[in-house]
């Protein structure tokens, strides 16, 4: 019944202004105690996988509570479209996935359950998480609009057969070594460095990082947006310049939003890629462990850090009980087992990432090299993208502003100082007045 | 419909005996002119509650400030008078001049695209009137894109489109050496041309399916006195086919427009959520400006300057054609 209502609402406009009043009060379906409806996030390499990994868990959930989980895993293009629609609509699941970054966003429509003292008692504490992902669950200064379920940091991947023969002995921790690599590998129809022109929050991601190396926010400290900033400016034209004038990236790249240039990593096309927990992609594109290593992602000079020497944004998924849900008790049991140490351990190993909770880190199975690059990331030079209500818009424009600077850069057309800007500068326009 | 047509002193002759009636008949006669209305009822009824409640909901969204902050229950969101249409139409601020140009862009594509659909079905469906031996198949295989779910077909056209992997430049570029590198076909300036291509190979079949039925009922002895006249083929085509094929064509056009210039699926499918400036048709635009940066009450007056300029292009169409049909009729 849920799905058939859910799949309803998916039908965008109509379903949006049709459902407004229609349920003006906002009902979430029927009141059964004995069930959940649990949206999750596409964290495995298909949403088949995903199926396989959480279904036990949730089987071993509804054994210990009686408590039938109903799952339905949301590939990313679509999660936060159906979230929007079931706010608006208040048609929603109990629980669900959110990208961390959306939190704030999230926040400021009341869709989901503050996570006030209360609540956090109710699963267990609000200290059994790490401080840096909780630094990404909402506004600062108001009660989190959800917890952390997985963190994940980016990491620079290479490929150690196409190091090996291009005579490269250590992997780059900087980006000028970077760059020196990437020309080394650039050659007959290999390339340096992968990246996904064309997804939007990718962009995001990557520019954000840099965007801290340069001194530049992307918002101002009352919540303004401020893209066009001569930092902002600086680390959008570095990024994008990896294909404009290094040119150790494909210019190929500028239209990939599919992961392709995970494909074309294992397929030894390319030899470096800057990525969140590819481990089980690359695993799944037939890839050993062996096979690739990982150092943490480049800094301009000296090691990662705070400030100047941040290198990530701290990456990672919460979970977020939905306001209208008939079984709020439930939803809190499920969030509760979600984030325990036995099953945080055994979700966070399967998925390649880091648990942000204390308990489940201690774990022996993450003493594992390639996820200590990741938490001591984390831990030490990674920062929170802006936790501001216009988080997702941000996303939006300025991801789409750097997407068509690399459809210029792509096209052989100059990517200049003066072009970056006017795409920020367009982008800082499209941004809600307050 | 009958009481206008009474009420008209030029309608003909036939009608007018029904006022002469006397009041019993008449009585039943209402009674017969009820049933229909009344039949209709439930549709009409659903017809309101999916479509003009909506629409309404959605004029009335148009002047209220609804953002992220208020969707959970847009009846408390703030009303803002004209503000959103000011910030649609200052075509000197970002936001208006990228919907004039998201505007015009869809002109242009819908324009070449309702020609190239119309010229590609008309001349199918006049070259399948002749009896050959396969004709059959052909017709069926003119068909298939009309048949096909939009998105399984778009998506596959998405990866024909692909710069590194795609069919399309394995052809051009890998097989006939067209241009130095191959092009990008789903990023940058030529996307426009790809949204043509796959809407055209998307709408022909229909042009073709109403053509053909319309070739159907033209008498085949005008084609006959005609050719015995020493009118050939394309003298044919010009004094008989097109004619005959006005109403048809009225129509056909019509519906062409308005589906090309409202689609959402193909680029949608095709670029995903952010389309390419060169490629970035209205409908797109509107999504992207109300869902994409959470702004509905920004899309919805987007939406209803749309809905009004669809409604002054039909009225004016349908003015102009039906006029000069008429005329042409006496």
């Amino acid at each position: 019944m849920r799905r058939i209502r859910a799949a309803v609402t998916g039908a965008v406009t109509l379903s949006l202004a049709f459902t407004a009043t229609a349920c003006g009060g906002g009902e979430s379906g029927e009141a059964t105690p004995k069930t959940l409806t649990y949206w999750a996030s596409n964290q495995g390499s298909s949403l088949e996988v995903d199926k396989k990994v959480l279904q036990p868990e949730l089987d071993r959930f509804e054994q210990e509570t009686g408590i039938k989980v109903k799952l339905e895993v949301i590939p990313w293009s679509d999660l936060l479209n159906r979230i929007l629609t079931a706010a608006t609509s208040g048609q929603g699941p109990d629980v669900l996935n959110i990208g961390n970054t959306w939190s704030a966003s999230l926040q400021s429509t009341g869709a989901l359950l503050p996570f006030d003292a209360k609540n956090f008692d109710s699963i267990g504490g609000k200290d059994r998480f790490v401080d840096s992902a909780l630094g990404s669950t909402g506004t600062p200064g108001k009660d989190p609009a959800a917890v952390p379920l997985y963190s994940m940091a980016y990491a620079l991947y290479y490929n150690k057969q196409m190091f090996k023969d291009a005579g490269i002995a250590k992997p780059p921790t900087t980006w000028d070594e970077v760059i020196a690599a990437g020309k080394k590998l650039s050659k007959g129809g290999k390339w340096g460095l992968g990246v996904e022109g064309s997804n939007l929050s990718n962009n995001i991601h990557q520019v954000f990082a840099l965007g801290k190396q340069h001194g530049a926010d992307f918002f101002t400290a009352d919540g303004k947006a401020d893209f066009t900033s001569d930092g902002a400016v600086a680390a959008v034209k570095q990024y994008v310049d990896l294909m404009a004038t290094q040119k150790i990236v494909a210019p190929g790249n500028a239209e990939y939003a599919q992961n392709q240039s995970l494909s074309d990593f294992a397929k030894n096309k390319t030899g470096m890629v800057l990525w969140q927990t590819p481990s089980q992609t690359f695993a799944s594109q037939g890839m050993t462990p062996e096979e690739w290593g990982v150092v943490p992602a480049p800094v301009p000079s000296g090691k990662p850090g705070a400030g100047r020497q941040t290198n990530s944004m701290v990456a990672g998924i919460n979970m977020a009980v939905f306001k209208n849900t008939k079984n709020l008790d439930g939803a809190l049991k499920f969030v509760k087992f979600m984030t325990s140490d036995e099953e945080q351990v055994i979700l966070n190993k399967t998925y390649g990432s880091v648990p942000p909770v204390k308990g489940a880190q201690k774990d022996p199975s993450f003493a594992d090299p390639s996820l200590d690059v990741i938490r001591e990331t984390l831990a030490s030079s990674a920062a929170a993208l802006p936790q501001v209500p216009e988080e997702s818009q941000f996303e939006t424009v300025v991801g789409t502003a750097v997407k068509e600077l690399f459809a210029d850069a792509a096209a052989g057309r100059p990517v200049t100082t003066e072009s970056v800007r006017a795409k920020l500068d367009k982008a800082q326009q499209q941004m809600p007045k307050k | 419909m009958t009481r206008t047509a009474l009420a008209r002193p030029s309608e003909p002759a036939v009608r007018k005996a029904a006022p002469g009636e006397a009041p019993a008949p008449r009585r039943s006669g209402r009674r017969r002119i009820a049933l229909p209305y009344l039949l209709l009822l439930p549709a009409l009824l659903l017809e309101l509650l999916v479509h003009l409640v909506p629409m309404l909901m959605g004029i009335g969204m148009s002047f209220k400030e609804l953002t992220q902050f208020y969707i959970r229950n847009w009846s408390e969101a703030p009303w803002s008078g004209l503000d959103n249409y000011t910030v649609a139409i200052d075509f000197d601020a970002p936001v208006g001049q990228a919907l004039l140009k998201s505007f015009l862009t869809t002109c242009l594509f819908t324009v070449l695209s309702v020609a190239l659909c119309w010229f590609l079905g008309t001349a199918a469906a006049i070259f399948l009137q002749e009896n050959f031996r396969g004709r059959g198949i052909l017709r069926t295989l003119f068909l298939v894109p009309y048949a096909l779910p939009v998105y399984a077909a778009v998506i596959t056209w998405a990866f024909m489109f692909q710069r590194d992997n795609g069919l399309i430049n394995h052809v051009l570029h890998d097989q006939l050496g067209i241009g130095d590198s191959p092009a990008f076909w789903l990023i940058g300036d030529n996307s426009f041309w790809a949204l043509l291509v796959v809407s055209v190979w998307k709408g022909w079949p229909f042009a073709f399916l109403t053509v053909m039925a319309g070739l159907q009922n033209i008498p085949r002895d005008m084609y006959e006195a005609a050719a015995l006249d020493g009118a050939g083929v394309i003298k044919q085509i010009r004094h008989i086919t097109l004619p005959s094929l006005r109403s048809v064509n009225q129509v056909l056009v019509l519906v062409l427009f308005l589906w090309t210039f409202n689609d959402f699926n193909t680029p949608f499918v095709l670029f995903g959520k952010a389309a390419p400036e060169a490629a970035d048709l209205v409908s797109l635009h509107i999504y992207q400006s109300s869902f994409q940066t959470w702004n509905f009450g920004t899309g919805s007056a987007m939406s209803v300057l749309l809905l009004l300029f669809l409604l002054v292009v039909t009225g004016v169409y349908l003015l102009l054609t039906t006029r000069g049909r008429k005329t042409s009729d006496v």
